[in-house]
């Protein structure tokens, strides 16, 4: 499997964040699901149309024929706008439209992004679009490309816990300071990297991957410094990595 | 290693969290005060430095991606510099902006209308040499036919079929005008292209229909059907047709040095209004043609029907020449 593409941007400062781009299938199934929201729309309307009916049936259908309109361009652009980025099929999702050079949405570029529909919906089911979603680098349709928007997925990611989740325990692999010491001076960041986020997303994964993975990685941090054997006497792979990994990620020299 | 990810953590998060309830109000539309602005730059820049010295030692840890998050929404907030508009107003919009920005791209326009000039002169040269090119050229078999016989059916009184239908077939008329010149103007990122051959053909059909009608001698009928929804019509799409060469220009850039984004970025708003007022333009065409170019003499004299389509084109070119010159910078 390919990563999911990123836009990567630099601020001025220099620090470098990127937001991971939405991929054509979770586009489509957004657009799917808006045109299901438009059809109930207007199948709403028409019972309030159907009143006009007994005023003039001319009036009812040439309203209705506005309001699909109206409808048809607007529904885009208003939710858009009011929901900075997002459509009720987009929110549903999790994606979102993002300004290209990560700044705020201007009500131009989301009037411009959907006018260009009408190419992107060549010549039937967002032929155009979707293939220039597959080429570009950024993933986006010609719509995007001219307003210059990107559509990235987007979850608000929760407040790290970790400090919670490794504080007030006690860490046996502390009783022998040198090879502690051995232990951080042989694992590189990424083994660190991999370790610790193991331990972050451990209650996402079910019992037997993370029963898995966590022997694997304990596996890997034995062959690393060889602890002896009584301290791992009854300590679980997932507790022998989460010591692990509190020495790594921590100030040398300071107690447990 | 190089940090102590635990202390890390409980001593920036209270940081972190304020960070993050500035800019939920800041996307809400609240207006910061003073000190919390300068608040807001100050925690940005910590939470930058927070992000920078965090991906020194895990690539893609979530806690990162968190920092990211939130330094790229303070971004998007801190370093937007594009005026933001109090409250759209409609009005202003239409009798200042529209004109404005049609006066401001007058050379795109001209190009349109070159492009239908061209393409009616081609259309009528096509059916006045060959006779079997009008039925290559119609794109509705009521244009076919004999002018003749149509002024006849015409004249005969109402199209019956469209008694009591009309509002419908005004609104129908409108949303598909509407949707040409939105269709017209989304050409534009064929780098016009697409534009071009729109604006070309919608010539050569005008000009092989007026030519028809001209050369069986219906001149007369022929003004009063067209004018009075046609001079705005026509010109409306020609807005679009404007609109499509201005996004077409920012994407081909030509003696421009900016980067294309820029260049997109400042051709935006004006393509934006060209197009609103091209559907403005479109939903009164659509009016007129409903309500008034399908009524024939005897019971409305072309006499009546040309005048009412001379006045709209003296109003819309005033509007579009004059309106909203005052305070404009040229």
């Amino acid at each position: 499997m390919t990563p999911a593409r990123r836009l990567t941007l630099r601020t001025p400062e220099g620090i470098v964040f990127s937001w991971p781009l939405a991929g054509p299938v979770s586009r489509m199934l957004a657009l799917l699901i808006d045109f299901a929201v438009i059809a109930s729309a207007l199948a709403m309307l028409q019972q309030g149309i159907g009143l006009l009916r007994f005023v003039s049936p001319d009036w009812a259908a040439g309203v209705g024929i506005i309001l699909y309109f109206v409808l048809q361009i607007g529904y885009g652009i208003a939710f858009e706008w009011l929901w900075r980025g997002q459509t009720i099929g987009k929110r549903v999702l999790g994606i979102r439209v993002i300004d290209g050079e990560g700044l705020r949405l201007t009500a131009g570029q989301i009037v411009l992004r959907n006018l260009l529909r009408a190419v992107d919906s060549l010549p039937a089911i967002y032929a155009v679009g979707g293939l220039a979603c597959a080429i570009t680098r950024h993933t986006q349709r010609f719509g995007d490309l001219a307003a210059n928007t990107v559509v990235i997925r987007h979850q608000k990611p929760a407040t790290p816990e970790l400090g919670e989740a490794l504080r007030h325990r006690y860490n046996s692999l502390r009783q022998y300071p040198h090879l502690c010491a051995r232990l951080r001076q042989r694992s590189t960041p990424d083994e660190a990297g991999a370790a610790l986020e193991a331990i972050i997303r451990r209650d996402e994964i079910d019992p037997a991957p993370r029963l898995e993975l966590f022997d694997d990685l304990a596996r890997h941090f034995q062959t690393k410094v060889e602890f002896p054997p009584e301290v791992l006497d009854g300590l679980s792979s997932e507790q022998y990595i989460r010591d692990v990994v509190q020495i790594l990620f921590d100030e040398p020299g300071r107690g447990a | 290693m190089i940090i102590d990810v635990e202390r890390f953590f409980t001593q920036n998060r209270p940081q972190w969290q304020q960070l993050e309830k500035l800019l939920d109000r800041l996307e809400a539309g609240d207006r910061l005060p003073y000190d919390e602005a300068r608040r807001l730059h100050y925690l940005y820049e910590r939470t930058s430095a927070d992000l920078a010295r965090l991906s020194t030692f895990a690539a893609e840890s979530e806690a990162g991606a968190y920092l990211g998050a939130l330094v790229g929404r303070a971004y998007a907030e801190i370093y937007e510099t594009r005026r933001r508009k109090a409250r759209f107003r409609p009005v202003h919009w239409f009798f200042r902006d529209f004109p404005r920005t049609f006066r401001r791209h007058l050379a795109a326009f001209g190009l349109a209308v070159a492009l239908s000039v061209g393409g009616s002169a081609f259309g009528a040269f096509a059916v006045a040499i060959d006779a079997d090119a009008k039925h290559v050229l119609m794109p509705f078999p009521g244009l076919e036919g004999n002018p003749g016989d149509r002024v006849r059916k015409e004249e005969a009184g109402p199209n019956p079929s469209l008694a009591g239908h009309r509002s419908t077939f005004s609104a129908e008329l409108m949303t598909h005008n509407i949707r040409v010149s939105f269709f017209t103007l989304a050409l534009g990122i064929t780098w016009g292209v697409g534009s071009v051959l729109m604006l070309f053909y919608n010539g050569v059909i005008l000009g092989a229909v007026a030519f028809d009608y001209v050369r069986a001698g219906y001149s007369t009928f022929l003004l009063g059907w067209l004018l009075p929804h046609g001079v705005i019509e026509i010109p409306a799409i020609l807005v679009a047709g404007q609109a499509s060469f201005v996004l077409a220009g920012a994407l081909l850039g030509r003696g421009d040095r900016r980067p294309r984004r820029d260049r997109l970025r400042a051709a935006t708003p004006s393509v934006v209004t060209l197009a609103g007022g091209a559907a403005v333009m479109l939903v009164w065409a659509g009016i007129v043609e409903s309500f008034v170019s399908q009524y024939h003499q005897p019971v409305l004299p072309y006499g009546i029907k040309i005048a009412f389509g001379l006045v709209e084109v003296a109003l819309l070119v005033t509007f579009l020449a004059f309106s909203g010159r005052r305070g404009e910078s040229t």
